[in-house]
């Protein structure tokens, strides 16, 4: 039997969002997976509600998970979400939804966030693997695939002595193969659609095959329109009901990128 | 590092706006145009040392007659972004930057300036039909399937900001814009700037007490650096300053930078000033009580 923290086959999701009702689909979907361990890359609340419903799954599928910048504010009570928007139009939203969130986190759960780890080292055949939030060095560092040289990845890679760097926190999945055989995996978001016009959300498969690394990301379908529905219930903005109804994001649209914006109408 | 700056144009600009921090014009000759060659031997020693993503100043960048050529070999490696004033645009550039940019993984960014929403409030500080012709080059890039960020200059009160910016949107909006990205800029008070509304006071200086728990990794000197024609200096704000040529290859300006000058205090309140996020950071922002000078 593997040590406890050298695996075959694991499965990898972020940005939860509070989207409880994606995060049980998702956790079902994995069920058939075969895969050794599940690990949550971080930011359990934001856009959806009723965030308390999100930590029991957690638990009940031993998810391993690590801390992100809106599990660091809420946990600690923070003022913000910390999630480094710049935009007063984007700043505008997520700080309904903080305020939303923070108010409806129970006490227990606010003390599981913050003694999350930030970060987690593991073995996935030979390949060394960091999984962390925004990016080793920040935890709300956005990593955009249009907007990272591969050189920079190459030295993060370096830096923090990984073959493998798993991030979510943009929401967007990406997957870059560097030169010898060292990877950046955005594991994607399954909180919310991927700006793509599709109601979909995304979680990721990460294998050491015969000590080729291979990465899956998987679609998953959920009940959008029942969480859109309570969205609306709770008096939260009519715009985080309707980025799960169309798959287009219809907030935090100003940190996007250029080739990322390019893909949505908004 | 993350960012590299390439002063491309030097200090030469088609126009001479009257709060310019490094006080380009027709002819300010002190910095003088990047080589093509200067730029690749910079570029492929970034590589090496793992920089993010690129960012091209001037003066006017395009005044440089390998700026397209430029663009397009950095786009095979990395992210680009272009400040330009949009006045000098021409569509067989455009051409030739929107196909490198849909082959290219990495985004192709425009940011162009304009210092108000009506000519009489821009023209002042840019200069006679500089909106207009600015609002033209908007139009080509959008036409070009481009996401420019209008990138503006407070000259006005600072309790007008949400009034700017819907005025913006509509104004761009006329020209076809329909989703506008807006990035609304402090003065910094060097340069021309110093004429139009005085300069930093030798009080507008960092001290030890500001910086604690403040996130130095914010402040562009942490993680860039700038190409002239001279050499690598510290940052695209200082280039003026002799104290900020640090060498002539990257590896030998990676040192840290005593926070001495004045427009140190303006990078320090705001935050990422330089780079493309759209506005200050808001919760960076710091009030600015001098003590004793670090």
């Amino acid at each position: 039997m593997d040590p406890p923290n050298n695996y075959r086959r694991i499965a990898c999701l972020g940005g939860i969002y509070s989207n409880y009702l994606a995060l049980e689909a998702t956790l079902a979907d994995i069920q058939s997976q075969n895969v050794d361990a599940i690990f949550c890359l971080g930011d359990m609340g934001a856009f959806g509600p009723f965030p308390n419903r999100v930590f029991p799954l957690l638990k009940t599928h031993n998810v391993q998970s690590i801390q992100g910048n809106y599990d660091d504010s809420i946990g600690n009570c923070l003022d913000d979400c910390q999630c480094g928007y710049t935009d007063p139009r984007d700043n505008y939203y997520a700080q309904i939804s903080y305020d939303y969130t923070l108010k409806n986190t129970s006490e227990e759960h606010r003390r599981y966030l913050r003694n999350l780890p930030k970060q987690i080292r593991l073995q996935l055949g030979n390949y060394r693997v960091l999984l962390c939030h925004g990016s080793p060095r920040k935890v709300n560092e956005f990593l955009w695939e249009s907007t990272t040289s591969s050189h920079f990845l190459k030295s993060l890679c370096r830096d923090y002595a990984a073959d493998v760097i798993a991030t979510t926190h943009t929401g967007i999945k990406w997957h870059r193969v560097l030169s010898d055989d060292q990877h950046l995996v955005n594991v994607g978001a399954v909180g919310r659609p991927e700006n793509d016009g599709h109601n979909n959300v995304w979680y990721t498969l990460i294998e050491s095959h015969e000590n080729q690394l291979k990465v899956d990301f998987i679609p998953v379908h959920y009940d959008f329109q029942r969480l859109a529905q309570e969205i609306r219930d709770e008096e939260l903005p009519e715009q985080f009901a309707l980025a799960l109804e169309t798959g287009w994001w219809t907030t935090c649209l100003e940190i996007l990128p250029a080739k990322e914006r390019l893909k949505g109408p908004h | 590092m993350d960012q590299l700056w390439f002063q491309v144009a030097g200090t030469r600009c088609n126009l001479a706006c009257s709060h310019c921090f490094i006080s380009c014009h027709p002819k300010n000759f002190s910095f003088g145009f990047l080589s093509y060659d200067d730029f690749k031997k910079h570029l492929d020693e970034s590589i090496e040392i793992g920089v993010k993503e690129y960012y091209f100043t001037g003066g006017e960048p395009f005044l440089n007659p390998d700026m397209t050529r430029i663009l397009v070999e950095t786009l095979r490696h990395g992210p680009a972004t272009v400040l330009t004033n949009g006045t000098v645009l021409q569509e067989e550039w455009l051409d030739r930057l929107s196909r490198a940019d849909r082959d290219s993984m990495f985004s192709l960014e425009f940011r162009v300036s304009i210092d108000g929403i009506t000519a009489a409030q821009n023209d002042p500080i840019r200069g006679k039909g500089t909106f207009d012709r600015a609002m033209q080059g908007v139009k080509k890039l959008v036409d070009y399937n481009f996401l420019p960020i209008i990138t503006a200059v407070r000259t006005w009160n600072p309790n007008d900001d949400l009034k700017i910016i819907e005025g913006f949107q509509e104004l761009l909006a006329d020209v076809g814009y329909l989703r506008p990205r807006l990035k609304i800029l402090p003065t910094l008070q060097i340069g021309a700037e110093v004429n139009r509304s005085g300069g930093y006071s030798a009080a507008d200086r960092l001290t030890h007490a500001m910086m604690e728990e403040y996130d130095a990794s914010l402040l562009i000197c942490n993680h860039s650096r700038v190409v002239t024609d001279r050499g690598i200096h510290v940052c695209p704000i200082l280039i003026e300053s002799a104290d900020s040529l640090l060498g002539q290859t990257l590896a030998e300006s990676v040192k840290p930078f005593p926070l001495t000058h004045g427009a140190c205090v303006t990078c320090y309140q705001y935050g990422a000033i330089c780079s493309n996020a759209t506005t200050q950071l808001q919760n960076q922002k710091r009030p600015i009580e001098p003590k004793s000078s670090l």
